[in-house]
């Protein structure tokens, strides 16, 4: 039997999944990456985007590694950290590959939006049709290339589906100002305009969110 | 135990005849800050980094010391090609207020001619006193801007103080191994060294000098419970464990076998009295009781950084208990309530406070790149 690899929050498959973000960040603005692991992201869109980029990551060697290249990174986490920033602190805050395995999702995106304009979330879609297959077909819980733990080590505690994302954002008013759903390296998956297709199709799903405008959101 | 007093060295200072006006309302005129430079100011004057001490420490950052002839105290930090490297940066680091080696503390005179020194009457000086006179060097030094202000343990407390004092003469800061204010712990284990001093027969209420002795029985023991603080369990047991010094044996008498650990803490104690001087002890470890940047900003840290456009860089170590993390982690999440550049380093070290001075490699390569990054943010040539 083969040796696990070492428990890391969420496996990443940085470098294309990264290049799609950045392309939803507009220059010269303040973004914090949240789980930003060794900072490439942060590091991209300084040198190449002008932005004031920081980052939080939890895993302390990953966190000495970023600072070591000079890049703005603290050591904390999603459910902790986040609560001490002000609010409209960031033009972006983003949550790549790790809403999946907070301890409290719903209150992260709240988080996310109060210190920042926007949100950038992406996460693996538990809705893909070889995850559906292999449930149904062997009984058990599906193993894949993301979804690579068994069921009682894996840090991702809180799968969903694309569609299930989409039900939330609707829930807690939140405007999907962009979203696509991409294969596991980070293409994009031509499934932009159908839910259900994307749903099935998608490796992972890539939202941008805002909070509503307007006196809804104000009565909320 | 060694009486001879400290002998006076001629440092290179600065005076400053108008003083300082001090937090407990004393001007101290005239004022002297002792220090010394490493590397060279480029021609806009941007390249400065200034160092600052510890409890125990002084200007001899990068060099020799004087009085002891033992190897620079952070010289594995700052040097050429080291992190804090002085064939880039132009390196300053002055005595505290307050010391022992030559800048103006228990041991000067209390007015210009007289004969009568300080002593133990010298106003107390706080971390924020220290800082306003490291601030008149440096204007004198004609630098406007620090590229960076780097510290540990106490000097880590005046990074902070530069930082909330002087926020836009301070582009980078790297306040490691400290705390925004003195815990009560701490603060006890202070006392018990100041305890030990007064308790000395030699002490002479402070005017040790006049009797030709130092209270080198007490500042010993003092040293002795202090060094404890700086180390930890795992690197106690890990240097010395058990280990008697000579053979195994029963002793027939109480005394008759020591501990190794005893006669290294001995050894600390009775080369520190060699160096340092009793009254600067109290004074300095005073100062640090009563740093706390949160009481003076109405109870809360963030205020102290309300605006700061400083980039931080916090560094803590794991097994350090006088400085534990989770006292760097509240001053990150308060420079995150004023949304200010932070970086966050807990270094896994069992070498407890200590750490900071030791070679520490990760610790190390964080401050090199941080720096890095920084001159790249500051556009430094």
């Amino acid at each position: 039997m083969t040796e696990l690899a070492p428990v890391r929050f969420v496996a990443k498959n940085m470098r294309v999944d990264l290049e799609l973000i950045a392309g939803m960040i507009e220059p010269n603005t303040r973004v914090l990456d949240i789980g930003c692991g060794d900072g490439a992201l942060i590091d991209y869109l300084f040198r190449t985007r002008g932005c004031d980029a920081r980052g939080i990551e939890i895993d302390m060697a990953e966190v000495t590694r970023a600072v070591a290249h000079g890049l703005p990174v603290m050591q904390g986490d999603a459910d902790n950290d986040l609560v001490h920033y002000p609010d409209n602190a960031f033009d972006y805050v983003v949550l790549s590959r790790t809403l999946q395995a907070v301890e409290q999702p719903l209150e992260v995106l709240r988080q996310m939006l109060r210190i920042g304009t926007r949100a950038i979330v992406s996460f693996p879609n538990f809705g893909h049709w070889s995850l559906r297959w292999q449930l149904l077909s062997t009984g058990r819980m599906p193993m894949t290339q993301t979804w690579s733990r068994m069921w009682y080590e894996t840090p991702n505690i809180h799968p969903c589906t694309i569609r299930d994302f989409f039900d939330l954002c609707d829930a807690e008013g939140y405007v999907v100002d962009q979203w696509l759903a991409a294969d596991e390296a980070g293409r994009r998956a031509p499934w932009r305009r159908a839910r259900l297709l994307a749903n099935l199709f998608g490796e992972q799903g890539l939202f941008v969110l805002r909070k509503a405008v307007g006196p809804s959101a104000e009565t909320r | 135990m060694d009486q001879t007093p400290l002998p006076q060295i001629n440092h290179q200072h600065e005076t400053f005849t108008e003083g300082l006006l001090l937090d407990c309302g004393t001007v101290l005129a005239p004022l002297q800050i002792a220090y010394r430079t490493y590397g060279t100011l480029n021609a806009d004057r941007s390249n400065a980094i200034l160092i600052c001490h510890a409890l125990t420490g002084d200007q001899y950052v990068a060099e020799q010391q004087p009085l002891t002839g033992k190897p620079a105290w952070w010289g594995n930090l700052v040097g050429p090609a080291k992190p804090v490297d002085t064939n880039r940066y132009f390196v300053i680091c002055a005595n505290v207020l307050g010391g022992c080696m030559g800048s103006t503390g228990p041991r000067s005179p209390r007015s210009t001619g007289s004969e009568d020194l300080w002593g133990i009457d010298l106003p107390p000086i706080t971390i924020q006193d220290m800082v306003r006179a490291q601030k008149m060097l440096v204007n004198r030094l004609q630098i406007t801007r620090l590229f960076a202000v780097v510290g540990g343990s106490m000097g880590g407390m005046q990074v902070l103080a530069w930082a909330s004092l002087f926020p836009e003469a301070v582009f980078a800061a790297v306040p490691v191994a400290t705390a925004p204010y003195h815990s009560a712990q701490n603060i006890a284990f202070h006392e018990v060294g100041r305890q030990a001093i007064f308790a000395d027969p030699d002490f002479f209420g402070g005017r040790y000098w006049e009797h030709g002795v130092v209270p080198s029985r007490g500042l010993a023991v003092a040293r002795m419970t202090a060094h404890i603080t700086y180390l930890s369990e795992a690197a106690l047991t890990r240097k010395f464990g058990r280990r008697l010094q000579g053979n195994n044996a029963l002793s027939p008498v109480l005394f008759g076998e020591r501990f190794a650990v005893e006669s290294y803490l001995e050894h600390q104690g009775s080369s520190f009295v060699r160096r340092f001087d009793a009254n600067s002890y109290l004074c300095i470890t005073r100062a640090m009781d009563f740093f706390d940047l949160a009481a003076d900003h109405g109870g809360s840290l963030a205020s102290a950084f309300r605006g700061s456009r400083t980039r931080f860089l916090l560094v803590s170590f794991s097994s350090d208990w006088l400085f534990p993390t989770t006292e760097s982690r509240i001053l990150a999440r308060a420079l995150n309530q004023v949304a200010a550049n932070v970086s966050f380093v807990e270094i896994i070290s069992d070498k407890g406070h200590d750490a900071f001075l030791l070679d520490e490699p990760d610790f190390h390569r964080t401050v090199s790149g941080f720096l890095g990054g920084a001159a790249e943010a500051a556009r430094l040539k």
